[in-house]
């Protein structure tokens, strides 16, 4: 059974329609990447799962239950995630305290012990505590905003673009790192990027977005070896 | 020698009036980002209810002066909040979204409809206390000897428990950090599961309830009060707030602390008459020279 399923949906942005009928689904335990160009309403389409955006058509459905006209902080109760993109660290709150802001919606009964989770997956996480979130480098942020994600223990993680202007090595670290919390935790992902390869060997199962439509759809390992989305993404 | 530091007793008393005031529009304007024109409206309404309730209690014969104080202390935090609630709900929430001169211009408007509406609910007269903290303590004795009063020291202790609970709250509990969440990045704060709305009411009920307290202080103060307190007062600890840097919180405490010593000198060295002028003097002076403040931070953040 799918734990994330979009049926036709349509954002606009204004009069501009962002998402022209998006049907998707994730399934509990996949990763599942979504690549596409700049532009291609892959961010718009997180943004409308979480209800930052409504759909203006269409269904989305969490765990059973319609969400589609639920409001944010609702839909994040109910277990999803996300890392957005620009990371959008809190700048002046320590990191510490943006930890704590992900764990907004589960109580402290579990803080210390998923406080520590975080920092095992990210130990510079563990020196940086007590320094502003607007410190950090690229990288640190990164890290920080999907800790700050993990804290509530979300059954569905969104990552929008988690290696966006990193460097390489940082960036692996980072997959490695979901690769990671999907294997041994079972974390379920939904993944937005644009460097396409390094998402798709990650992922289960792929979707190719273009001007705000799914394209192509398939495993992770029958997309890398489309011929489309090879000349399309991966440069090849 | 003396008079100094009698203006600089009376100017730390006044102060700390304007540094509770001046904490409203200071918040309002982090969280949300415009001026709560209608805030010193809210503490005039505050004096009001204190005074509604000061007279409440004489009838019900409660005379002892400590409890009446705590009595009057919580009532008139509790109503004015409510105040300050249902002016964001009514003027601002709908506005939320709408262009960025809108909020301000209902603000003004829902200023002058509190205003009405306390002129015709109470009448356009004067309205007075009896004192009802009486007494001081003489620093100095002689002709003109320095007393700091009973009532200045009230009002600077409960400031300062105020603050100092305030500031705790801000700091280090769960609402604070998603006031300062909300006010960093309200969408991110909603994306954790913060309810946005729910966190800009909150942050108008406290800012209402302190402004209340300031309203019972100029009460007991001066013992006088009428409907248009609200806009001289107002524009003071938006000064305030503004000297110290509109968003700080330490700066709207500072910044209430210096305007009440610049009115309480100027008052005493210059003129009485012309005090007001000297704080909308330090206001463009601010403003001119240094715009974010003494707390105020640059604008330019590592993204």
């Amino acid at each position: 059974m799918s734990l994330l399923s979009l049926f036709d949906v349509h954002s606009f942005y204004g009069n501009v329609e962002a998402l022209k009928g998006v049907t998707i689904d994730v399934a509990e335990g996949e990763i599942v990447a979504l690549i596409g160009a700049n532009g291609a309403g892959k961010s718009t389409l997180l943004m409308t799962i979480c209800g930052v955006l409504q759909a203006r058509f269409g269904t989305v459905t969490f765990a059973g239950r319609d969400i589609t006209r639920l409001r944010t902080f609702n839909i994040v109760r109910l277990g999803l995630a996300q890392a957005p993109e620009g990371r959008r660290i809190f700048p002046r709150m320590t990191v510490l305290e943006n930890l704590q802001m992900g764990a907004s919606t589960v109580g402290v009964a579990h803080f210390a012990q998923d406080l520590e989770r975080v920092m095992t997956l990210f130990p510079i996480l563990r020196t940086r505590q007590a320094q502003r979130g607007g410190t950090l480098s690229g990288g640190e942020q990164q890290m920080l905003a999907i800790g700050r994600a993990l804290m509530s223990r979300p059954r569905l993680l969104l990552l929008d673009e988690p290696s966006l202007g990193l460097a390489p090595l940082v960036a692996r670290q980072i997959f490695a790192a979901i690769g990671d919390l999907n294997r041994r935790d079972g974390a379920t992902v939904l993944l937005v990027e644009q460097n396409a390869h390094h998402a798709l060997r990650l992922a289960h199962r792929g979707y190719v977005m273009q001007n705000g439509k799914i394209v192509l759809e398939g495993t992770g390992r029958a997309l890398l070896a489309n011929s489309e989305v090879r000349a399309a993404y991966l440069g090849a | 020698m003396n008079y100094l530091l009698q203006q600089l007793v009376n100017g730390i008393a006044l102060g700390a009036i304007y540094g509770l005031i001046a904490i409203g529009y200071t918040m309002v304007y982090g969280i949300i980002g415009m001026i709560n024109f209608a805030h010193g409206e809210i503490y005039m309404i505050g004096a009001f209810i204190s005074l509604i309730a000061f007279m409440a209690l004489g009838l019900a014969g409660i005379s002892y002066v400590p409890l009446a104080l705590l009595m009057v202390l919580l009532i008139a935090m509790v109503f004015t909040a409510a105040y300050g609630w249902a002016v964001e709900r009514i003027a601002y929430r709908p506005l939320r979204g709408s262009f960025r001169l809108a909020p301000l211009i209902s603000a003004i408007g829902m200023s002058i409809f509190l205003q009405n509406y306390v002129q015709l609910l109470q009448g356009a007269r004067v309205k007075t206390l009896q004192p009802v903290v009486q007494g001081g303590i003489a620093l100095t004795t002689g002709a003109f000897g320095v007393e700091v009063s009973y009532l200045q020291l009230f009002i600077v202790a409960l400031t300062v428990v105020l603050m100092a609970v305030f500031t705790y709250v801000i700091a280090a509990t769960p609402l604070g950090r998603a006031q300062r969440a909300v006010q960093q990045d309200a969408i991110m704060a909603a994306l954790l599961g913060v309810d946005v709305d729910r966190t800009i009411s909150l942050t108008f009920l406290l800012g209402a309830s302190l402004a209340a307290v300031a309203g019972m202080m100029v009460l007991l103060y001066y013992g006088v009060i009428d409907f248009f307190i609200g806009f001289s007062a107002g524009i003071k600890a938006f000064t305030a707030a503004v000297l110290g840097g509109i968003g700080s919180l330490p700066g709207a405490m500072l910044g209430g602390l210096l305007i009440g010593l610049i009115e309480a000198l100027w008052s005493g060295y210059a003129s009485v008459e012309y005090k007001d002028v000297m704080v909308f003097l330090v206001l463009v002076l601010v403003l001119v020279l240094r715009p974010s403040g003494l707390f105020g931070r640059p604008e330019v953040e590592k993204v």
